[in-house]
């Protein structure tokens, strides 16, 4: 990888790009469009969880509104299938519904509100079947295998000697952690348009992450050539990995709609069909035995993640291989032994959602790590202190850390600025002499998390995506790839990456809105991807640009410029082209224009090159899984009322190494919505079902923070940069996810002892943990008895 | 009795006249047949608040009020925000200080502001939070839109 | 088309409901327009109550209040004489909703809807509240413990509405503690609501009013804790039995925002920390919509 060229733009807080169309209420988003002669589709859903369907029968909906058009199973022009890893998730239910809420049939008309009415008049019979609804059914056996243990995806690492490891250990330390659902609740529900055209083709426009996979399965879906299938993002409000694979089936739903009725279709979900019918963050089970040494040194970990897939595959396989590989913690263990399993169950699938597999595992390996220093007498700092990852360690998939480890220097500063280690102490003292005075009992609590940046092993080669620069007829210079805005702030910063490897100001860069017929396939938008690795792409891309427009300035007879023959470096910087001697020889805009007018516009593109020595053996999970990791410690104080249990979150120090920020004001927004996110998620979001159906998938029942439920944050972002990531940048998207609730968990258990099974950990659940027994074991009537089992 | 002819009001200081439904929803009268799309919905139960507008100067979810409970009212959108092509100074902090990520929330939460801060020119924190406490946003963590009210006052803006 | 009838004034009212029962009553809509939306529900005739001069605004006299059915949650928060004298009043028209909602809400609304979470019903209870109705009959006045028949059902006759609700000034020596343990900080429903009223003299609680919501099918008074407390002296051992009474006296359920088990303790936990809070003399706002203080 070449040299990073000096930043300028880079590291700058600039006002948004898209600012201003966002406070005016002018920028439009998919439900703000209307395309004429556009009518409107609507979804039949089954309200069973494990259904043969009998009959479908529209008679009553067409007698009531003779217009209305409907498509099932039976209809559609190619296979039945929203194309993703595996081809086993149907566009309609055929034979069999697998989860309440899954689509049976859709239904168009002229309004929404008759769209709607349609739905509500399709009658269809089906017959009960006996399904696994949930984790434990899953665990004993699925009725649709013959009772098998249904396994819809498994990784394995295993890594030195697990039990000799254990065998040498002074403390074997050993738990089980839960995490439940979780929903994405981007403010903006699911929506598409598709637009039939006279050629045949069809245009998409909506709410997405990831233009090409829409293209991709549409394209399986209806047995066109890729190409047919146009698809353009607009104004997208929120994503956080929920619009990374639904839009596959949106967008399949309204693009048959349309190519039947042969006229405009849009499909907006209300947010009870949003919650209803989209993917949702796997819930999680994992058990871990740890050895430690008396000192607290981990000697082995034996770890078994188990995660809940839903009906279908979606993308387990690669959720789960994200989970097994951050399973362990960032903490150096000689012996580690990882297996993950992905089951089915009669329920929504589930998908990605930011930190995708990360969060669950990292979850459990921080209360594990509580856990230990309790066993220990080690208070939660130290024990990870002791045990983090330092430069040169190895990880389990026997991944030496070469550079950019910051684990310690997180810790440290968020030490520093709370003094975590004394007030955790004086925490813990105040609880064993706590008056019964009504007065909210407070509690620190902290995480240490790491986070891969970019896909899982060789992902990024395989994909060997392309990215294009284009000096255009107005010698403007386009940025032309398919990364999406959604909120997190992409177009702003790839106008600043490509400003500086021009060497040209951002007003100068045009930052072209994705569409598959203007852009190429430079890959979707997740995995913390699109700094750091489509910015490296699209920074020697720009490089290469400035390149061929300062040989054409030195010596094209078409230049502006006469430099002499004895120039010999040039050099680019804020739109101006300079000698060596740093004198000013001309403007970039008037070389743009020269070279327009001799040779027209230029493409330079690009595509992904490794870093050398970065690879990664899928099948034995050996080598670099990720290229550079994001290191973070949250610490997180709340205070927790004695009679209620209602935690009240106050401060969070949030201490995160990003590489290099290149919009510091954005990355600070990543980290702290993130992080409010993963709060909600410890200690608030919770999907409760019944019967295999969604008690709560209403907004007033499904409950996130408010801004009265947030802490204040202290931001702290430290720069620590890699080689592998533009300009020295790790993704900072993901990693803010996976801190938040093992800290919430710690700070409630240093306010009240109670150690909580699982997230969320509401009221009620904290009320029967401890009810149950689950508090730290000085805490009950002065046993000395340890909490957990085995041998001591 | 509704008046025939439709029901009038003042939308962003002009006078509309609307024959629709008169219990149609005051967020649909505007976005679709005003054409003023931008209160957006996102719950359809006045859970979120990104649907609020101001109904005679108050704050309220446009998804729960019935259009003929504003006939004869003044009704003001975030399109009326900006005047002249001026921003209003809290879309400026916004747009400068990391209050708008996805956009969704902004707008309810925007005229939600300008109603503190025409009671409130300068709201402490506690206060900015139990103006917004019906305003739900999912990107920022809420701080940077703290952090935008804050850049507002005097004293402000020195991050 | 709906047919939207805007009285002008509370006779023209009466008169359209008694010529047409069928129509639908409304206001603040702030439940209404959500159970329509989601259904598709359309109405062939409402009443707009927000139309009705008489229905609306806070009278004060000197030994009371009367609220019209139709202000708003916002309004009862700022009101300088609920603040003064029905501060309980004031603190849980501030918990209903954000502030959108509370400029919309109305407390005859929220009675007439009659959810068992509705956070102001058990304030209305505690201080032993009167709504007056009317109808082509003329009018009635309902102590608030009759009004709540049963779930979601109201004593309301056909024809009949909310006019008003009328509270009587407590007197000097009583106390009111309202506490919201809610689903979070803000825009919340109740898991428990609990209010209190309670007359002190000389240490012992001569009179004590306990209402509580989101615990049974309509809000309660707490019947056996108040006959406990009346006449008792105030002390840390009758909190304690308050709060176990308490916990037993009613039978929640487990329901989408939480748990029976954890209703019942909540509830005895509440109310002996109430009684706990009148022994120190800490009996000021201590309102919380779900998470502390």
């Amino acid at each position: 990888m070449t040299q990073p060229p000096r930043p300028r733009e880079v590291g700058q807080s600039r006002p948004r790009i898209d600012g201003r169309d966002k406070v005016t209420g002018a920028a439009r988003y998919v439900d703000d469009l209307n395309v004429p002669g556009m009518w409107h589709g609507a979804t039949v859903r089954s309200p069973h969880p494990a259904a043969r369907i009998d009959s479908i029968d529209f008679s009553r909906a067409r007698q009531a509104d003779p217009e209305v058009a409907a498509i099932t199973a039976a209809d559609l022009p190619g296979p039945n299938v929203v194309k993703l890893i595996a081809e086993d998730w149907p566009i309609l239910a055929a034979e069999e519904v697998h989860h309440v809420g899954e689509a049976v049939a859709i239904v168009v008309a002229p309004t929404r509100e008759r769209a709607r009415a349609a739905a509500d008049r399709v009658d269809v019979t089906y017959t009960e079947v006996p399904g696994a609804l949930t984790l434990d059914d899953a665990l004993r056996g699925d009725p649709r295998v013959g009772g098998q243990v249904n396994v819809l995806a498994s990784s394995n690492i295993d890594w030195g000697d697990v039990d000799q490891g254990l065998a040498d250990a002074d403390h074997i330390v050993e738990g089980e952690y839960e995490t439940g659902w979780q929903e994405h609740i981007y403010i903006e529900p699911q929506g598409m348009i598709a637009i039939p055209q006279d050629d045949g083709s069809v245009e998409i426009v909506g709410s997405m992450q990831c233009p090409y996979y829409v293209q991709h399965a549409l394209a399986h879906a209806l047995s066109l050539e890729p190409d047919m299938v146009r698809v353009r993002h607009v104004a997208t409000g929120g994503g956080f990995g929920g619009k990374e694979d639904f839009p596959d089936m949106l967008g399949a739903h309204a693009a048959l709609l349309a190519r039947k009725i042969k006229r405009p279709v849009k499909i907006v979900y209300d947010r009870h069909e949003d919650i209803v019918a989209t993917t949702k963050r796997h819930p999680s089970r994992v058990r871990i035995r740890t050895g430690v040494a008396a000192d607290g040194r981990l000697l082995a970990q034996d770890i078994e993640v188990v995660l809940d897939g839903g009906a279908y595959i979606t993308l387990s396989p690669v959720v789960l291989s994200r989970a097994v590989i951050h399973a362990a913690g960032p903490y150096a263990c000689p012996n580690v032994r990882i297996q993950g399993r992905v089951l089915a169950t009669n329920t929504v699938p589930n998908g990605a959602f930011r930190g995708f597999g990360a969060p669950q595992s990292q979850f459990a390996a921080e209360r594990q790590m509580d856990r230990i220093g309790r066993r220990l007498g080690i208070d939660p700092y130290t024990i990870r202190e002791r045990n983090a990852y330092r430069v040169g360690d190895t990880t389990p998939t026997g991944q030496v850390l070469k550079e950019s480890v910051s684990a310690i220097e997180c810790l440290q500063e968020a030490e520093t600025r709370t003094r975590f280690r004394e007030r955790w102490q004086q925490f813990e003292n105040a609880r064993a002499n706590a008056p019964d005075d009504g007065r909210p009992v407070r509690g620190l609590g902290l995480s240490l998390v790491w986070h891969g940046s970019g896909f899982t092993g060789n992902g990024e080669q395989r994909m060997n995506s392309p990215v294009t620069i284009r000096l255009n007829e107005a010698g403007a210079v386009e940025v032309r790839v398919a990364a999406t805005e959604f909120g997190q702030g992409t177009t702003m910063v790839l106008q600043q990456m490509v400003a500086d490897a021009v060497g040209v100001t951002a007003a100068d860069i045009v930052v072209v809105n994705p569409d598959t017929v203007e852009v190429p396939d430079s890959g979707p938008t997740v995995a913390s991807r699109t700094v750091m690795v489509v910015g490296g792409i699209l920074v020697r891309a720009g490089k290469g640009l400035a390149d061929q427009l300062m040989q054409f300035a030195k010596s094209d007879a078409a230049s502006p410029i006469d430099c002499g023959p004895e120039t010999n470096e040039l050099e680019l910087k804020a739109g101006q082209l300079l000698d060596e001697s740093g004198a000013v020889l001309g403007s970039f805009s008037d070389i743009a224009a020269a070279y327009v007018a001799s040779y027209g516009t230029l493409d330079i593109t690009e595509r992904f090159e490794a870093m050398p020595g970065i690879e990664f053996d899928e099948e034995t999970y050996r080598g670099a899984a990720y290229s550079a990791y994001g290191w973070a410690c949250d610490i997180i104080e709340l205070e927790v009322d004695p009679d209620t249990l209602a935690v009240s979150l106050t401060d969070a120090t949030l201490v995160y190494d990003v590489g290099k920020a290149i919009h510091p004001a954005m990355c600070r927004g990543q980290v702290e919505g993130g992080t409010l996110q993963a709060l909600g998620y410890g200690f608030m979001e919770e999907i409760k079902l019944k019967d295999g159906a969604y008690m709560n998938d209403r907004l007033a029942t499904y409950i996130i923070p408010t801004i009265r439920d947030t802490p204040d944050m202290d931001t702290v972002l430290i720069e620590n940069p890699t080689p592998s990531g533009a300009f020295g940048a790790k993704g900072v998207g993901e990693i803010p996810m996976d801190g938040g609730a093992p800290a919430v968990l710690s700070a409630i258990e240093n306010a009240t002892g109670i150690v909580a099974a699982g997230i969320p950990a509401t009221p009620e659940r904290l009320f029967s943990d401890r009810m149950a027994g689950r508090v730290v074991s000085n805490d009950r009537a002065g046993s000395a008895k340890p909490a957990e089992g085995g041998p001591a | 009795m509704t008046g025939k002819g439709g029901i009038s009001f003042s939308l962003n200081g002009k006078a509309v006249k609307v024959d629709l439904d008169p219990m149609s929803r005051l967020l649909d009268v505007v976005r679709e047949h005003c054409e003023l799309p931008g209160s957006k919905e996102g719950c359809g139960e006045g859970e979120c608040g990104a649907c609020a507008v101001l109904l005679d100067d108050e704050p309220v979810c446009s998804c729960l009020v019935p259009l003929i409970q504003v006939r004869g009212r003044t009704v003001r959108t975030i399109e009326d925000l900006e005047t002249g092509g001026v921003l209003d100074p809290i879309q400026e902090a916004f747009v400068e200080a990391g209050g708008v990520q996805c956009g969704a929330c902004t707008p309810g939460i925007l005229i939600t502001l300008r109603a503190l801060l025409d009671r409130n020119p300068a709201p402490n924190r506690t206060e900015v939070r139990e103006a917004l406490g019906g305003n739900l946003c999912r990107c920022t963590g809420y701080e940077g839109i703290l952090r935008s009210v804050e850049a507002l006052l005097p004293g402000g803006d020195e991050s | 088309m709906t047919l939207a009838y805007t009285p002008s004034n509370l006779d023209e009212a009466l008169q359209i409901l008694a010529d047409h029962p069928d129509t639908v009553l409304v206001a603040g809509c702030t439940d209404l327009m959500v159970v329509d939306y989601a259904m598709g529900r359309r109405h062939d005739a409402v009443l707009d109550l927000l139309a009705v001069p008489e229905l609306h605004g806070i009278a004060v006299s000197d030994d009371a209040i009367s609220i019209g059915a139709t202000t708003k949650f916002r309004e009862i928060l700022n009101h300088a004489e609920v603040q003064k004298n029905y501060p309980m009043l004031a603190e849980v028209a501030g918990t209903v909703g954000g502030w959108q909602i509370q400029n919309r809400a109305t407390i005859g609304g929220n009675i007439a809807n009659a959810s068992p979470a509705g956070d102001s019903l058990p304030v209305l209870l505690a201080l032993g509240a009167q709504v007056e109705v009317r109808g082509a009959a003329g009018p009635r006045i309902i102590p608030y413990e009759a009004m709540h028949l049963g779930y979601r059902r109201v004593d309301l006759r056909p024809g009949e509405l909310i006019t008003r609700v009328r509270i009587q000034k407590p007197a000097a020596n009583t106390v009111q503690m309202y506490k919201k343990v809610g689903t979070r900080a803000a825009q919340a429903i109740s898991k428990v609501v609990v209010g209190l009223c309670a007359t002190i003299v000389d240490d012992s609680v001569a009179e004590i009013r306990i209402g509580a919501g989101s615990v049974a099918a309509t809000p309660v008074r707490l019947d056996r804790t108040e006959a406990r407390v009346r006449g008792a002296r105030l002390e840390p051992s009758l909190a304690d039995e308050a709060g176990r009474i308490a916990s037993t006296e009613v039978a929640p359920i487990d329901d989408v925002r939480s748990t029976a088990e954890y209703r019942s303790f909540v509830l005895g936990r509440v109310v002996r920390r109430m009684l706990l809070n009148m022994i120190s003399g800490e009996t000021g706002p201590n309102s919380t919509a779900g998470s502390g203080s």
